[in-house]
């Protein structure tokens, strides 16, 4: 409430001072318009009376002061007429001193000085020393601070530059920059003096009010870089030194920081790079609260950036020597400044790694070097909790990562995982992630067991857990880290099978540790690139086999079984099932039988003991007989043995219609058109005999328990089986047998008491259209459905 | 007095002309009813020559004892009003006693005449040159006529004019160290200094220099002393910190200063002085106060 009113006074105070201003200025427009210099003065001095409140705040006062702008040059203008009419512009420069207040006095001499420089009947370097002098009298911060940005304003196009038409004899420029100088040092003076005077409590509001004035005294900077006669040799010389000077002496936190920043953002790259040494050396002197690290960052990126524009410039950065120069400066502000928080240490590592990774990307050295100083700086320490310093570390290691595109070289770096290490459990893993997108993003290709190792040690936050917190929920981000880590595991690749077997060895090593959790995720592509290298050593022949190659697929499935079985602790049985198939198919591949055998009895027993639900026992079914139709390296007996076992499974399953597909699909296994040694139409016929029985039991209990007789789905389906395998020409498969189902097919569809079936009708259509197809296709097929009747 | 006397119709019009009065520098005065009117200046050792011219109200005569002419330099106290003390008194026979029945010119002259001090109207005291026509009449009064002029007396620059340096200060509160860069200034001069603060503890809003006039007439007991600021300069406006060096620069033209003078005939003196005048936050003044000489030079040097 105390501060509205203030507000609300301010107003106030404002709309008074405006008024006064304009009434003032009417005066004095009347006097400009009556060529009466006298009033003229008199006026415009009551009117700058106005800018003599203390009642303001920055904002505020800005906007009289911008007002009193306006007329000012109104004034000036009129001043140069008079020096045109013959009123001796000295004079004019003594007249309008004769002003009792100081303040409208010195904003009249300002403008009176404007013109007496344009006239060039003084040199301008005498006419701004004198003005830049005299402004000495105001002491008043925010009244001082408007006052010499007047001066600078009105004297900006007036400086003897080279090339200006003020310049004089030789080295006036030098004038121009002693000028700006002295206007920026006094007004840095003054801006810093605002923080010391009045209330204690108000500190924090004047430091607001502080950043809103900030450019006024950063605009003296902006002008030292735009004269023209600033060159190299006089930035070093001069400008820098004295303006650091001030910077550096001011000891305000607000004004060191501000004015780093500004000398970084106004002056051109290559003075920054020539006079690196001197800037650095500043850095250090700034009041421990400064952050520096934000300075010392916006220096490095906008020196990447320079170097970044082409590589002829490259040779300036080798010449300075900036990296050994950056370092060196690093080290020092940490040192000087002890409590820097550790996220700041990492963020300026972070800028002098993306520094030297643009500059000298060929110095891996040295970007080993400064992970190292960073492992210096983290090391002894608890793991990092501070989520910004955590965020830093995790940009300082993914930038070599981007600018290399290749995990190999961050392999290189020794210093790096050691730097992984001081994270926490989250933001290590958040890394690890950064690393494996990496790798994917770039395709990279890693070939050899030892790199592995290196990386997998590198993201263990994501193969394991990292201490006991263990939560089991899965949520999103779990799933798609571990996504990425199976991904990652296909990437693997080594043409040398023996490296490449190393290298499965090392993964599996790794993930074996992963936990229940992430086991089901990893260990699949494991075992497909194990099958995939298996497949790689069939292709390749057996010429330099031998029991001797220390790769042989028998020790790969070997290791793979050892894999799957540590699925077992965990209830995925249906994966593990899925994988010993996989692994049976590939040891038919190799004429592996036994091994295949194998595979096939560990799957069998874990749908025995393990697989309970009856919708995963029939997909299982499935995989099961769909696997087993496709094996034909088992010796009659071991095949009889399995198919028995599958068919016995399928007519166990508990939903009869479930059954009943299976125990057709069953019929598939003694039927292979490559194999004549299986070819039992026998047994076919069988199977689809039970599978029809299966299918009359349905539809009596559905009549049992709804009083209407179920679909003719079943029915169909072991049509499409009979027309199959009588195409195959299974002898036992006769014309009749067709006949008969196909009547009865239509005795249950048109029965009445069964409701239609669209699904039903449609399959039966499309059988039915199959039939005709075949007919009217001729040649043997053709014939043989020629006696087909409908 | 010419306007009483104006009032009750004079039997004659009496009128003064210089005989260089077209050249002369005219010099604007306040004379004694309030009216602003320019009268010639003079200088010391100059001639004042002129006519006298006597013009009767037409158609009557004016008799009278005898036409005289004086220059009377004159001190004048306001608390002793009306009681001059003439320090210059020079007399011109014009005409012996007779009649003048018509417009009658004399000529006059006084050569080289003395005029030590400058004229100067103050506040208890003013110092005034005229030259006063009586015509002596026996009866109904004498007829007298008063003719004002300035005089101005040109020093050359002195040759020793030291600046003026000093060191002030309240103990553990304020130092300063200021300097004004002569101790005597002429009436057109500028006064270029500056004030350094070698420690400040007070929070001081502004400073500024003024110029006080101090006028002291009478002796002894009787002594009345008058200070008048004729400038108010404000030189600073905000606090100064350790350190810092405020210029000043102050055009003496626009102010209305006479010279210093010193003991005039014992009568008076007008003394300068600037008065450097800190002010503090909670209004407090530190001054301190120094005198300087003013002097005239001449126009052209």
């Amino acid at each position: 409430m105390i501060s509205d009113g203030v507000v609300e006074d301010e107003e106030k105070w404002l709309s008074a001072g405006i008024a006064g201003l304009q009434q003032n200025a009417f005066y004095m427009h009347r006097a400009l318009d009556s060529n009466n210099l006298k009033d003229a003065l008199k006026y415009s001095a009551q009117m700058l009376s106005e800018l003599r409140t203390s009642r303001l705040s920055p904002h505020k006062y800005y906007e009289l002061y911008m007002r009193a702008f306006d007329e000012l040059r109104k004034l000036e203008i009129f001043f140069k007429e008079e020096a045109t009419r013959g009123c001796s512009i000295v004079e004019l420069y003594e007249l309008v001193q004769h002003a009792g207040n100081i303040l409208p006095r010195l904003y009249l001499l300002c403008t009176a000085g404007s013109v007496y420089i344009k006239s060039k009947e003084a040199p301008a370097k005498d006419v701004l020393k004198d003005l830049v002098e005299m402004c000495r009298g105001i002491q008043h911060p925010l009244r001082g601070l408007f006052l010499r940005s007047y001066l600078s304003q009105v004297s900006r196009d007036k400086l003897p530059d080279i090339g200006s038409e003020y310049e004089g004899d030789a080295d006036t420029v030098i004038d121009a920059v002693e000028f700006v100088l002295q206007n920026f040092t006094e007004m840095n003076k003054l801006w810093v003096r605002m923080q010391h005077q009045g209330p204690a409590r108000e500190k924090d509001k004047r430091g607001k009010e502080r950043g809103e004035l900030r450019d006024l005294v950063g605009k003296n900077l902006h002008v030292l870089s735009q004269i023209e006669g600033v060159d190299l040799e006089m930035y070093k010389e001069i400008v820098l030194p004295r303006v650091l000077e001030q910077t550096v002496n001011c000891k305000d936190e607000l004004a060191q920081y501000y004015l780093m920043d500004c000398i970084i953002q106004v002056f051109p790259d290559e003075y920054h790079l020539q006079t690196l040494e001197t800037l650095l050396n500043a850095c250090p002197q700034l009041q421990a609260s400064v952050d520096v690290k934000t300075v010392l960052s916006r220096l490095m990126e906008r020196l990447s950036n320079y170097a970044a524009s082409g590589p002829e410039v490259l040779h300036e950065f080798f010449q300075v020597e900036a990296f050994a120069k950056l370092n060196s400066a690093i080290s020092k502000v940490i040192e000087a400044q002890e409590n820097m928080p550790i996220a700041g240490v990492v963020t300026l590592y972070a800028s002098l790694l993306t520094f030297t990774l643009q500059v000298h990307p060929d110095r891996l050295d040295y970007v080993d070097q400064i992970l190292g100083a960073c492992v210096m700086k983290l090391s002894g320490r608890e793991k990092l909790d501070d989520s910004k310093a955590t965020k830093q570390i995790v940009a300082l290691l993914s930038a070599p990562l981007e600018k290399y595109k290749d995990i190999d070289t961050a392999l290189k770096l020794s210093n790096y995982p050691r730097i992984m290490e001081c994270l926490n459990d989250g933001s290590h893993k958040e890394m690890a992630n950064v690393i494996v997108q990496n790798i994917m993003k770039n395709k990279t290709c890693i070939s050899t067991a030892e790199k592995v190792d290196a990386l997998f040690e590198l993201i263990k936050g994501l193969i394991r857990d990292l201490d006991g917190d263990s939560h089991d929920e899965l949520d999103e981000d779990f799933i798609e880290e571990q996504n990425s880590v199976a991904r990652l595991i296909q990437m693997l690749h080594s043409d040398d099978p023996d490296e490449m077997l190393k290298v499965i060895q090392t993964v599996r090593k790794h993930i074996l540790t992963g936990g229940r959790k992430r086991l089901p995720y990893t260990v699949p592509p494991l075992i497909f690139s194990s099958l995939q290298l298996v497949r790689r050593l069939e292709r390749q022949d057996e010429s330099v086999s031998g029991d001797e190659a220390p790769t042989t697929p028998k020790k790969i499935f070997q290791l793979v079984t050892q894999t799957i079985e540590a699925l077992a602790s965990i209830p995925v049985p249906e994966l593990a099932l899925g994988l010993y198939l996989q692994c049976a198919e590939a040891a038919n591949d190799c004429d592996l039988e036994p091994v295949a055998y194998e595979f096939f009895t560990q799957a069998y027993i874990l749908y025995e003991e393990e697989i309970t639900d009856s919708k995963t026992q029939v997909t299982s079914i499935h995989l099961i007989i769909g696997t087993l139709q496709r094996m034909h390296i088992f010796g009659v007996e071991n095949r009889d043995a399995l198919t028995h076992k599958a068919t016995g499974y399928s007519a166990k399953l508990l939903k009869k219609p479930d059954q009943c597909r299976a125990v057709y699909a069953c019929s598939h296994l003694f039927w292979l058109d490559d194999h004549d040694s299986i070819r039992d139409g026998e047994r076919v016929l069988l199977c689809l005999k039970r599978a029809l029985r299966i299918a009359n039991a349905v539809q009596q209990m559905t009549n049992a328990t709804r009083g209407s007789s179920g679909s003719a789905l079943l029915f169909i389906e072991i049509l499409n089986k009979y027309l199959y395998f009588y195409e195959k020409g299974v002898s036992q498969i006769t014309v009749e047998s067709i006949h008969d189902l196909s009547k009865l097919i239509k005795n249950e569809m048109h029965g009445g008491s069964s409701p239609s079936d669209p699904a039903a009708d449609a399959f039966l259509a499309s059988t039915l259209r199959y039939i005709q197809f075949q007919k009217d296709k001729g040649g043997a097929v053709g014939d043989k459905y020629m006696l087909i009747t409908n | 007095m010419n306007f009483i006397v104006g009032a009750f119709k004079p039997a004659c019009h009496i009128s003064v002309a210089f005989s260089d009065g077209k050249n002369r520098k005219q010099i604007p005065i306040k004379k004694d009813n309030g009216q602003a009117t320019t009268v010639p200046l003079f200088h010391s050792q100059d001639n004042i020559t002129g006519t006298i011219i006597v013009e009767p109200v037409s158609g009557k005569k004016v008799e009278h004892n005898g036409i005289k002419v004086e220059l009377l330099g004159q001190i004048e106290m306001y608390f002793n009003k009306g009681n001059f003390y003439d320090f210059t008194s020079l007399v011109r026979e014009l005409d012996v006693p007779g009649e003048i029945y018509e417009r009658k010119t004399f000529q006059f002259e006084f050569s080289t005449v003395e005029m030590p001090y400058e004229t100067y109207n103050g506040v208890n005291v003013r110092l005034r040159y005229v030259l006063k026509v009586t015509i002596s009449r026996g009866y109904g009064g004498s007829i007298t006529h008063f003719q004002d002029f300035v005089v101005w007396n040109y020093t050359p620059p002195p040759s020793i004019n030291n600046s003026i340096k000093m060191e002030v200060g309240i103990e553990d509160c304020l130092h300063i160290e200021f300097e004004y860069n002569k101790s005597k200034y002429h009436l057109k001069d500028v006064i270029i200094g500056k004030i350094y603060f070698l420690l400040v503890r007070i929070k001081i809003k502004n400073m500024d220099l003024e110029i006080r006039r101090r006028e002291s007439t009478g002796s002894g007991s009787n002594t009345h002393v008058e200070t008048e600021t004729l400038a108010k300069f404000e030189l600073m406006d905000g606090a100064p910190v350790r350190g810092e060096s405020i210029p000043i620069r102050l055009f003496l033209s626009p102010y209305e200063l006479t010279p210093t003078c010193r003991n005039i005939n014992n009568k008076f003196s007008v003394k300068y002085y600037l008065n450097l005048v800190l002010v503090d936050e909670e209004d407090r003044r530190y001054f301190k106060q120094q005198e300087i000489t003013i002097y005239r030079i001449g126009e052209t040097s």
